[in-house]
């Protein structure tokens, strides 16, 4: 088996605000590591047999990698934006290939069936015509130009509005949700889909937001969030197979699903193949 | 009434839901249960040395119990729901009640495990999880002889709702419903009440609605 390209990327490994000198015992991957604050008060992470792995913190999170990463993590402009609230959702884990779980996000045609009220509603389930694109100079996959009825698309949204959406893979297991903002049109509204791969059937979901939002309190911005993401849960749990597959032979797409299409030929294009199905079964 | 909630609690969802039933409006106070653990902070802690939710708050009323609580907003706004008309359904209501902690102690701790990431010795969660789950399908079963669709009774009583999200949810800490026929049945008959609400995880019957008339010459 070739080295799998998945081991140089950066994954979320802990939220920065629960560091402690105690430490997390966590894995990447399959190897067991730990994450803990450091004497010289620096996030630390730690392999098998000890090794220092690499780290940095960012957008909320801890992240590391089981191999060399030969760039710095994505950058996400909007979230050193002044006067964004900058939301920890918390952990969830979900017996699934963390690269189900981001298409799964990726996904706007379950939102009428699978977050009933809140993302959708029927009958309002057509998911009108939107644009994909792999962006060759920066290595990223994005839809754009996604529009969705929604009943209540934000904590901050009152009743219904259609809602305009981007979405942006940076990296196999990370996606970058952006979507019209209520009490600040003209700006979006950052939603994040971080995932830790355990296993190739195993993930730590870790969900982060940079809302603007000065109205909600934070215990409402978190349960919102951790709402939507528990409802896709028990779906993620009972998908078949379970890792993704990449073989085009295997499924038929739709038009609703380019996203997904153009996320899968782009992990194939790179062999990021951690949690993937290569050939039919 | 003032309930202080988490969303992904299922005892939460209890109160929430008896509420919904009953026809009582709750003040929802939100609790950062996860990541915040707000519930093991001062505030809460005063309210609650157990360090558990929901607390359920009316006037000089502080309950810590669901059970409690759900006796209380059955008493209060829906006393059918309460299933002592005699002796023997009285009691058969607080066997109910009583088993419903078993539940929570073994499927609840196994949900919370999995999908939370808290301690606790997984196998052991999940044998009693399947315990339990056998003795409440054998229960159901025997109702069903009986004539009966629900826990205690041939109408839902506050048992069904104890009993109710702890099982619903058992897929969430790994343990499936497919072997348990009488259990889904009673899941199908409670989430068809009126006035039923959701959490995450126990989906609505999207089946009830209306079935499409077909086209007139269509095979």
């Amino acid at each position: 088996m070739t080295r799998n390209a998945m081991i140089d990327e950066w994954y979320p490994v802990g939220l920065a605000s629960q560091l402690d000198a105690q430490g997390r015992k966590t894995a990447l991957m399959g190897e067991a590591i730990e994450v803990r604050l450091g004497d010289d008060g620096n996030a630390k992470v730690t392999g098998g047999g000890g090794r220092a792995l690499p780290v940095c913190v960012r957008y909320g999170h801890v992240w590391s990698s089981p191999g060399n990463p030969q760039k710095a993590l994505f950058a996400i402009p909007e979230a050193d934006q002044p006067g964004r609230r900058l939301v920890d959702v918390g952990v969830v884990r979900v017996r699934c290939s963390p690269l189900r779980a981001v298409e799964n996000f990726l996904d706007i045609a379950h939102f009428p069936f699978v977050h009933t009220d809140i993302l959708g509603a029927e009958p309002h389930t057509e998911v009108q015509n939107y644009k994909v694109e792999i962006r060759e100079d920066e290595d990223e996959v994005w839809a754009t130009q996604v529009r969705f009825y929604q009943p209540q698309a934000a904590k901050s949204a009152e009743g219904g509005i259609t809602t305009e959406y981007m979405y942006r893979v940076p990296a196999p297991t990370c996606s970058i949700l952006y979507k019209t903002c209520p009490p600040r049109p003209g700006e979006w509204d950052v939603i994040t889909l971080f995932v830790q791969p355990l296993a190739e059937d195993l993930c730590d979901v870790w969900p982060w937001m940079a809302l603007f939002d000065d109205e909600t309190p934070m215990t409402d911005l978190i349960h919102f969030q951790q709402t939507i993401f528990v409802q896709d849960r028990s779906i993620l749990e009972n998908q078949i197979p379970g890792l993704l597959p990449l073989d085009p032979g295997m499924e038929i797409p739709t038009r609703a699903d380019l996203t997904s299409v153009a996320y899968r030929r782009w992990l194939k294009r790179h062999g990021y193949t951690y949690g993937a199905q290569l050939v039919a079964q | 009434m003032k309930l202080y909630d988490y969303v992904l609690s299922p005892s939460c969802y209890k109160a929430r839901l008896m509420a919904a039933l009953a026809g009582v409006k709750l003040d929802i106070r939100p609790v950062d249960f996860h990541p915040g653990a707000e519930h093991r902070g001062p505030e809460l802690m005063a309210l609650n040395p157990a360090g558990s939710i929901p607390i359920l708050e009316d006037g000089d009323l502080v309950l810590t119990e669901s059970s409690a609580m759900l006796v209380y907003l059955a008493a209060q706004a829906a006393p059918q729901w309460l299933g002592n008309d005699t002796a023997g359904e009285a009691a058969r209501v607080q066997q109910w009640l009583s088993f419903s902690h078993r539940l929570t102690a073994s499927l609840g701790a196994a949900r919370l495990h999995e999908m939370l990431l808290r301690p606790g010795n997984i196998d052991v969660l999940l044998g009693q999880g399947t315990t339990a789950l056998r003795e409440l399908e054998a229960g159901l079963v025997e109702q069903h002889i009986r004539g009966q669709r629900f826990l205690a009774l041939d109408r839902p009583t506050v048992a069904d709702i104890a009993c109710f999200p702890y099982v619903a949810l058992a897929p969430d800490g790994g343990v499936s419903l497919d072997p348990y026929p009488a259990i889904r049945l009673w899941s199908r008959a409670i989430r068809g009440l009126d006035g039923f609400i959701e959490m995450p995880g126990i989906h609505r019957l999207h089946e009830l609605r209306p079935e499409p008339v077909p086209e007139v010459g269509e095979a």
